[in-house]
């Protein structure tokens, strides 16, 4: 029985050190001959592109056989938590992937090292300029990608209803929207998220300004942030499915078109290649605007981390990932999202892919494209605005009371 | 995650009577030295955790609290300032709001069930022993995959409860997906999990009392209801209150159920104060204000746990 005891003790004591040991061991990641290594934590590969990534991965070592790359991709739904809790633990990667919203945040508290000897002119200049930050140039854009308004067109067949084009706006995409409905066969007309990023972009749509210019104050709640919450709102239940049916879960909306029962859906053109084996006929088209278009666009940059060793290693990666033209060609390729890269001719390959039809309407998009709000205190001001549209979604309080709350609530962000 | 406390703090176990062997006095010294030597050695594997891992992160918590801190810039210091705003909050009020309807659901469903289980699982039953163990399983399986395996069951489209209710002509909930079904889909969930546990206590505490009074009750005409109340009831009531205490005090802390099953949605109308302290922290960057709130869930536990001994006088019966 002692023997027993003692045994256990003695092995659990063993596993206890040896656990200790691993997390020192892999903290000074193992470079062998004089060899670098460099750390890279990304989201955007997930869920479909990992194997791209890989290959731009090989091109990269290939050319620069001193650098290994060793990659940890993350899910989209996890991946702030985990870069924040990495960075303030000290384990971060070398170099990581930001979004364009929380660029800011991250730029400001420190934890990025400064680029230097960029070459600016290889980038799109309004997204390179997109990470600079006091004059210090923080990061490099990666990618971007915007947001059209992908239709089923066996549904608009079936339903003799004109299919969108470029000169709809929000009632035109209604009118279709009703008729396209059919609660019974449990078919919606249109999915769009009642969520930030979907209000800043309605908002924009009919002429409001979520902050004011020096983004000291929101001022999201006037006459056009309410008839654009209402609209956005409005759709819930009507044309759209509620809270209840499962909207704002993640993959709701995806599965729900995929599953050929959602007529129109707002989403990004990195949906494209997760949709290509749809079975029915699909298209895009630039989304409908009120008094005026504007698509979201969304942007990605890399960045070296401020305590990493490697950090020469670690920009000539990112560079490489961003600018190169085997990038450039794999994420044309793949329909992954656009490359950054100042020379546009580059981007010709990717008009040519079969699927969809009119993919031309995503530069069309690209001429007038709105950016999300950005303020120090990003991911609470998202939770926020999103909280009370669904509120008020759910009719748990009037669209004008929650779009009030919602105001004084991110001001309150703005003034700490 | 309890099973350790009932050793320490069960009223019910009496302290075991030193052994004579250790009245001779001659050898006594030595040999106790040398023993606390082997227990120390033996209370190191889990005491070096408990120390790294719960008492240094418990007190710099505090230390924590009273300042601004972003976990990556240097912590700036705020007096009690994170206190005063957090208990002039909305959300803090709504998330202490949420844990109080958790607890006051989840506590009668759990207790009333697991008696249930105890009284019936205590009957000279054919398969008792298996049914004991199938009804304690949830209790030792994971939360993650319990609230899992309880959010699917609970999917308002397809999920096998309302396809069962939706076949009887019952209503169908939204569960999880509604905010007014989700927090009672949590706490469906949690009861369903701890009712094993609370069983065991009670079953401990039911073969406990003597079968003497029983058999003088029958004597004298009584029963089986008032058996039950007068004998049974009574005589239960140091398991009850064990059942009770341990119960607040983990209802309080509900964190892991809600995080799988709703994340505190929708639109944080599950949300609760062990969830808002992770979201505070690892989703704002807020550590101090989220440091502050522990310690404002400590002192409320700690003020509902000291009612509780003290009221227990009142109603508990030791035989």
């Amino acid at each position: 029985m002692r023997i027993i005891k003692t045994a256990v003790a003695a092995a659990a004591l063993t596993a206890l050190l040896a656990a200790c040991g691993q997390g020192s061991a892999t903290k000074e990641a193992a470079a062998p001959d004089g060899k670098t290594t460099v750390r890279y934590m990304n989201f955007s590969a997930n869920d479909g592109h990992e194997k791209d990534l890989t290959a731009i991965v090989n091109a990269f070592q290939t050319a620069n056989p001193d650098i290994t790359v060793q990659v940890e991709t993350v899910p989209y739904a996890n991946y702030f938590t985990k870069l924040q809790t990495a960075v303030a633990g000290g384990t971060a990667a070398d170099a990581f992937e930001l979004n364009y919203e929380n660029f800011v945040t991250y730029a400001k508290n420190g934890s990025l090292a400064e680029l230097k000897e960029v070459d600016a002119a290889a980038y799109k200049k309004s997204l390179y300029d997109a990470f600079t930050t006091d004059g210090k140039q923080y990061g490099v854009p990666e990618s971007f990608s915007n947001v059209v308004l992908f239709y089923n067109k066996d549904l608009f067949k079936k339903a003799g209803v004109a299919e969108p084009n470029a000169d709809w706006t929000w009632k035109d995409e209604q009118a279709a929207a009703e008729k396209l409905t059919n609660k019974g066969a449990k078919v919606w007309g249109d999915y769009q998220p009642v969520s930030y990023n979907e209000f800043y972009k309605v908002l924009a749509q009919t002429g409001g300004e979520f902050l004011n210019a020096d983004r000291t104050e929101a001022t999201f709640n006037s006459p056009q942030g309410v008839e654009a919450a209402k609209f956005l709102v409005g759709k819930v239940g009507k044309t759209m499915p509620t809270e209840a049916d499962g909207a704002g879960t993640p993959d709701f909306d995806s599965k729900l078109f995929k599953s050929g029962k959602l007529a129109m859906w707002h989403t990004g053109i990195w949906m494209f290649s997760g949709m290509a084996d749809a079975p029915f006929n699909w298209d895009v088209a630039v989304e409908p605007g009120n008094t005026q278009k504007a698509s979201a666009m969304f942007v990605n940059g890399l960045v070296v981390n401020a305590a990493s060793k490697n950090a020469e290693a670690a920009q000539k990666w990112i560079t490489y990932l961003a600018a190169s033209d085997k990038t450039t060609e794999t994420r044309l390729a793949t329909s992954w999202e656009l490359p950054p890269v100042a020379d546009e001719a580059k981007l010709a390959p990717y008009l040519q892919q079969p699927k969809p039809a009119n993919r031309k309407a995503v530069f069309t998009a690209l001429e007038e494209t709105v950016l999300p709000p950005v303020i120090e205190r990003q991911q609470e001001m998202q939770d926020i605005v999103t909280q009370e549209l669904t509120s008020a979604a759910a009719g748990r309080k009037p669209v004008e009371k929650a779009l009030a709350d919602a105001q004084t609530k991110v001001n309150g962000l703005l003034k700490k | 995650m309890n099973g350790t406390m009932d050793r320490t703090e069960d009223p019910t176990v009496s302290r075991p009577v030193e052994s004579t062997a250790n009245r001779t006095t001659t050898t006594r010294r030595p040999r106790n030295w040398k023993t606390l030597g082997w227990v120390l050695f033996f209370l190191l594997p889990s005491a070096i955790p408990l120390f790294v891992f719960t008492l240094v992160p418990m007190v710099s918590s505090l230390w924590v609290s009273l300042h601004k801190w972003n976990l990556i810039s240097p912590m700036e210091w705020v007096g009690f300032r994170n206190y005063t705003n957090l208990l002039t909050d909305e959300t803090t009020r709504r998330v202490f709001l949420h844990t109080l309807i958790y607890v006051a659901g989840y506590l009668p469903i759990v207790y009333a069930g697991g008696l249930v289980l105890a009284l019936a699982l205590n009957q000279k039953l054919k398969g008792r022993a298996f049914l004991r163990a199938t009804y304690f399983l949830p209790v030792v399986t994971s939360w993650v995959v319990v609230a899992l395996v309880w959010k699917w069951l609970l999917n308002p489209t397809n999920g096998l409860v309302n396809q069962l209710l939706g076949a009887v002509g019952l209503p169908e909930p939204g569960w999880w997906t509604d905010p007014q079904w989700a927090l009672p889909a949590v706490i469906l969930s949690s009861a369903w999990k701890d009712l094993g546990f609370v069983m065991v206590i009670l079953l401990a505490g039911l073969q406990s009392i003597p079968n003497d009074f029983y058999e003088a009750a029958k004597v004298d005409g009584s029963n089986a209801w008032q058996r039950f109340w007068r004998i049974t009831l009574p005589l239960l009531s140091p398991s009850t209150f064990f059942v009770v205490v341990i119960s607040l005090i983990n209802g309080f802390q509900v964190f892991d159920q809600v995080y799988v099953m709703t994340a505190g949605g929708p639109s944080g109308s599950s949300q609760v104060v062990v969830g808002q302290i992770y979201d505070l922290t690892f989703r704002y960057g807020r550590a101090g204000e989220a440091s502050a709130l522990s310690w404002i869930l400590f002192a409320l536990i700690l003020v509902i746990t000291v009612i509780q001994i003290r009221g227990q006088r009142r109603w508990v019966h030791y035989a």
